[in-house]
């Protein structure tokens, strides 16, 4: 929705004469399939992202163990050790050895869709984190929390709602007050924080940068004199530590989102532990 | 085409960022299922893989050197073996050659003493039957010489055969009884 969104800033930029900083509006570029809308908003960049995260992690991860050599080539090791980390780090040491198996691909995948989703939003020209939409995270928390309710459910029957919302050890007149909000931090809010931890963090992101690059466009650009020049250069240079934190925000919220994932599952799992 | 109340419509989704884009929802959601169902049904099995290749690469090296080490602390204990057999052995065969050697120098011995009885006893014989022969011979030459000797001393009192005969005989026991007395002493 650019187009309509900065013909109707532009005028009121130029009237002021100010800075308009970009709104989350910008966030959404324009359609690629703009016929699509006539069924809903189309079919955007976003859209496109998400499928080529899964065309990318298909196509590197399957050519990297092609050969399944037993001393593995370079690109081999790098796959290798990035599935290790999944399979081990969040799968096995949180699950623990005896349950951790089937849950290795629901983990791998929600890694690495994670992070190749967001790791778009440092690459020039892509530059948009899938994940900074709303629509995305919701859909991915969904289906984790989806999972973990049914696992819940059929590992446990119904007591699986008893265990996850009556604590143990708690003195009964206390339990009006807390099974509720058991009940409400279980079922409700944990899937809400755990798609708006990761939305949050890549919007804010990707919003830092836009802001960034247009406040640095408008010093150098719009702006005359040497010393706005200089001021822009500054934001610009401001800009390359945001990347590189940024960077490490991506990382770090694709291991949060999976590593939340697996305790849910082992909180299903062996929910009588707790 | 796009109608104002749809664009409308979107620009007020968009400005709130809570506020879900549908299809961009649906879109992912049906990128992740494709996604699971590859990983589930590729990537995985194919990492697994590896791993279990490289497991059993690795144990199967450690259990074939297990198996050489074994073998080689059996080649070794049997070399040992062996070794000791061959030294009881050895030891065996030289005791029986030293019992051996001691029965034949024992056989040799015996041979040796029994042959020198034999020839001892020959010798005895023989010396006894020269003797006999000597004697018998001497026993006539005595007997003339002493009478001649002794006619020759007292003239011919002694001519008569019988009372010379007589003579020598008794002078001879005498000899032979002084004989044996001087062998006995």
């Amino acid at each position: 929705m650019r187009g309509p969104a900065l013909s109707s800033l532009a005028p009121r930029a130029a009237e002021e004469g100010g800075f308009q900083p970009p709104t989350i509006s910008e966030t959404h570029l324009p359609e690629i399939l703009p016929w699509m809308a006539e069924w809903g908003t189309g079919f955007g960049k976003n859209m496109l992202l998400a499928l080529l995260s899964v065309l990318l992690i298909y196509v590197l991860f399957t050519w990297s163990i092609r050969k399944n050599a037993l001393v593995p080539s370079r690109g081999q090791y790098v796959a290798e050790s990035a599935y290790g980390f999944v399979r081990n780090t969040l799968g096995r040491d949180i699950l623990g050895e005896k349950h951790f198996k089937p849950w290795v691909p629901l983990l791998f995948t929600v890694f690495f869709f994670v992070l190749f989703n967001n790791l778009f939003g440092a690459i020039p020209f892509l530059q948009l984190p899938t994940f900074s939409h709303a629509g995305p995270a919701y859909a991915l928390a969904g289906v984790v929390w989806f999972v973990w309710v049914v696992l819940g459910f059929k590992l446990h029957g119904g007591r699986f709602m008893k265990l996850m919302t009556v604590p143990s050890g708690v003195p009964k007149p206390l339990l009006i007050i807390l099974t509720p909000l058991e009940f409400l931090s279980n079922f409700l809010i944990r899937p809400l924080t755990h798609s708006l931890r990761l939305m949050a963090v890549m919007l804010s992101g990707h919003i830092i940068v836009m802001l960034a690059g247009s406040g640095a466009e408008f010093l150098m650009v719009q702006q005359e004199g040497l010393g706005s020049t200089a001021m822009g250069v500054l934001v610009l240079l401001g800009s390359i530590p945001l990347y590189f934190l940024e960077l490490i925000m991506m990382v770090l919220q694709a291991f949060v989102f999976a590593l939340l994932t697996a305790i849910y599952i082992q909180s299903s799992v062996e929910a009588d532990a707790h | 085409m796009i109608s104002a109340s749809l664009i409308q419509a979107a620009e007020s989704e968009d400005a709130n960022p809570l506020v879900p884009n549908v299809w961009e929802l649906l879109v992912v959601l049906i990128g992740f299922a494709v996604l699971l169902v590859l990983v589930i049904k590729v990537i995985v099995p194919r990492f697994e893989a590896a791993y279990q290749n490289r497991i059993e690469a690795i144990e199967g090296g450690i259990n074939q050197a297990e198996e050489a080490q074994a073998e080689a602390a059996e080649l070794k204990a049997q070399y040992e073996q062996q070794l000791a057999d061959s030294r009881a052995e050895a030891s065996s065969i030289r005791d029986e050659a030293r019992s051996e050697a001691g029965q034949i120098v024992a056989e040799a011995q015996e041979k040796a003493a029994a042959e020198a009885s034999r020839i001892r006893e020959q010798a005895n014989a023989q010396i006894a039957a020269e003797r006999a022969s000597a004697a018998a011979a001497l026993k006539a030459d005595v007997g003339t010489l002493a009478t001649d000797l002794a006619s020759k001393i007292v003239g011919e009192a002694l001519e008569d055969d019988a009372r010379s005969q007589r003579v020598v005989d008794r002078f001879l026991t005498d000899l032979e009884s002084e004989q044996a007395q001087g062998a006995a002493h």
